[in-house]
């Protein structure tokens, strides 16, 4: 919870923290330059840079803490699309059944036979690379594990005795779905939800290392990471700090996720450990 | 239990002899929508391709007459469906089309390709599985004791780390920082430059092979451990294994944290259960509890995530490859998207989801061993 309060403070207020724009060419820089922090015994009369300055000679902490924005907004937006998407498909198939439940649960089994990033990869390549298209792919993988839990916790409960009081009260499909049926599964939603933006950060970094996802000079940390991998060895302050970066926002991710299961639904404690 | 789908009354057989068959061929008979499914999501990715089949495939090269020519090759003026039953045809019969970039057969990069991936995910597996049941173990034995908390915090910190950026540290620290001591390891390739492979069909002297013979030979000659095995090259087998070793602690390491923390919580939740305090109570020493009794319960959900896991592993191959510039499918796919390459993006991607189907298949065969009671469902 701190770590995501912290970063979520960090993205907000992102122009006021970052000293740069997270675009702009400081050309009186040498690219590439290791970090020079004052404090820490960086001479006076040069500029200070507390991550170095990149390989396009850019303040790397500037785009690195604009990178949280980014990285929020892709795991948001991405998890809030597969819920959405899930949550309908989930529905439709628990709730009406029939060849129709087993037509979109079969569709289900197929793209879980795919591993989830390869399946994401194939779709970008199809829709062709970017953040948006890179978004959309992870979102469509992400949808089946949604589908697949609003679907049994409508089974599970859509026999139960309150469900078919409200069904003989003449309540409509639609009333006894939304008020009787889906609030069983916002729970377990929340938590896979939450543990799906640590997921889906991760595969959209995954993207954008592989060029595949956003486009320079976006501030992704993902990105960062992919243009300056061959620099590992001269300038490794320019991967290190990126990756610190998307491993404590998934950390914390998967930490709030792992809190809110234990807090909220015991029953999931053993099961839902990825 | 009846045969698959027969409306028999269920006889009473719990002999092991009967079950077990059945239980593979119901399972084996489950994968085959499976199967098609995986089929039709890449032979229809490609067909979703804005644009003019023609010259997504052919690119620059496309003129109206090369394009008639092209659409004729391949069928494309067809019906979708007639399509789609010669593509399984194809496929059935091993060919997975030619690649426009360097205009020779999917399977021939396949059999070049694939064998780096699964050397790779396969020492990542033996990794993340013995480490990590190790760390599990230990965790819970040591439970909230300082040890505990350490593993746990390194398994917290292990499934949040990006892949990549694992193994461009690992590179870092054991190329650079230590270089000159016996630890040093590559950072790239897959392995020295001076070495060379011998092909297997020379040393067998086989000419003339065809098909899936000839796939199946390059395949096993291209995998390095294998084919040093068969031509006893122990030196170029250390070497390779040596070049190996970063990129699997890399891929592995997402997965060895969660199965450290699956082995934690199964071990602890078995070793309250009433027959484990019975194995104490007739005196066994601890480790024999634990390693005869516990264990094996606490074996079923951790196979479920080492299965579960293999997708992460694969996936994990994919980008690795990328840093330590190793020859596999996942470069080979990255050039291929690059170069909007389809034949080979969905040769590669179904030979992928194969894989990632058969280990499952397998993960399921082998909880029925470790639980009888599975079989009987």
């Amino acid at each position: 919870m701190i770590i995501l309060g912290f970063l979520v403070l960090v993205a907000i207020f992102a122009p006021l923290i970052a000293p740069y724009d997270p675009t702009e060419l400081l050309k009186t820089e040498k690219r590439r330059s290791p970090p020079c922090i004052h404090l820490l015994g960086c001479p006076a009369d040069q500029v200070e840079h507390i991550f170095g300055i990149d390989g396009n000679s850019r303040d790397l902490f500037s785009r690195v803490v604009y990178g949280s924005r980014l990285s929020l907004q892709v795991g948001l937006v991405t998890m809030t699309f597969a819920i959405l998407i899930g949550v309908i498909i989930g529905s439709i198939s628990g709730f009406i059944g029939g060849w129709l439940d087993n037509l979109l649960m079969r569709i289900m089994d197929v793209l879980m036979a795919f591993p989830s990033l390869l399946l994401a990869i194939a779709i970008v390549s199809v829709l062709g690379t970017g953040l948006i298209n890179a978004l959309l792919a992870i979102g469509i993988v992400s949808i089946p594990r949604f589908a697949r839990l609003v679907r049994s916790t409508v089974l599970s409960v859509k026999e139960l005795e309150y469900v078919q009081a409200s069904r003989a009260l003449g309540a409509s499909p639609m009333h006894i779905l939304f008020k009787r049926v889906l609030p069983n599964a916002i729970t377990p939603l929340i938590v896979q939800g939450t543990l799906g933006i640590a997921t889906a950060i991760l595969d959209a970094a995954a993207l954008s290392f592989l060029g595949l996802g956003a486009e320079p000079p976006r501030p992704e940390w993902g990105l960062m990471l992919g243009e300056e991998k061959n620099s590992i060895f001269n300038a490794p302050h320019l991967v290190i700090f990126p990756g610190i970066a998307i491993m404590l926002t998934v950390l914390g991710f998967n930490l709030l996720g792992d809190g809110l299961r234990d807090a909220l639904d015991p029953r999931l404690t053993r099961s839902g450990s990825s | 239990m009846g045969g698959v789908g027969l409306p028999t009354p269920p006889k009473t057989d719990y002999s092991e002899r009967h079950i077990m068959p059945q239980f593979i061929g119901r399972r084996l008979l489950l994968l085959i929508p499976v199967m098609l499914g995986v089929v039709l999501v890449t032979f229809i990715i490609v067909r979703l391709i804005p644009g003019d089949p023609c010259v997504t495939m052919l690119g620059e090269r496309a003129t109206p007459a090369k394009c008639e020519a092209f659409l004729e090759r391949y069928g494309l003026n067809d019906n979708i469906a007639v399509q789609f039953g010669r593509y399984l045809v194809n496929l059935a019969k091993g060919d997975f089309g030619n690649s426009i970039r360097f205009t020779r057969p999917v399977v021939d990069l396949i059999a070049e390709r694939l064998p780096l991936t699964m050397e790779l995910t396969m020492l990542a597996m033996l990794f993340s599985t013995v480490v990590g049941i190790f760390l599990g173990v230990i965790s819970a034995i040591k439970r909230n004791t300082i040890i505990d908390t350490i593993t746990m915090i390194i398994a917290n910190i292990g499934v949040s780390m990006p892949v990549f950026w694992l193994g461009l540290l690992l590179a870092y620290f054991f190329a650079l920082t230590l270089k000159g001591t016996p630890f040093a390891l590559q950072p790239s390739g897959r392995f020295s430059a001076e070495m060379a492979l011998i092909p297997l069909a020379e040393v067998w002297g086989l000419t003339n092979l065809k098909g899936i013979q000839k796939f199946v030979v390059e395949l096993m000659s291209n995998t390095v451990l294998i084919n040093c095995i068969f031509t006893g090259n122990w030196s170029i087998f250390w070497d390779s294994l040596k070049h190996l070793i970063l990129p699997a602690v890399a891929v592995g390491t997402i997965p060895m944290s969660i199965t450290a923390r699956m082995t934690r919580s199964s071990l602890l939740e078995v070793m309250g259960l009433d027959y484990v305090r019975t194995a104490r109570a007739k005196g066994l020493i601890e480790r024999k509890v634990i390693s005869k009794h516990a264990m094996r319960n606490a074996m079923i959900p951790i196979v479920t995530i080492i299965g579960i896991e293999t997708g992460s592993l694969l996936s994990g191959a994919v980008l690795t490859e990328t840093v330590f510039s190793l020859p596999g499918v996942g470069t080979a796919l990255i050039g291929a998207i690059l170069a909007r390459d389809y034949p080979v993006i969905q040769g590669f991607t179904l030979v992928i989801a194969f894989i990632f189907v058969l280990v499952n298949l397998i993960v399921d065969l082998s909880y029925a061993y470790l639980d009888p009671r599975i079989r009987l469902e």
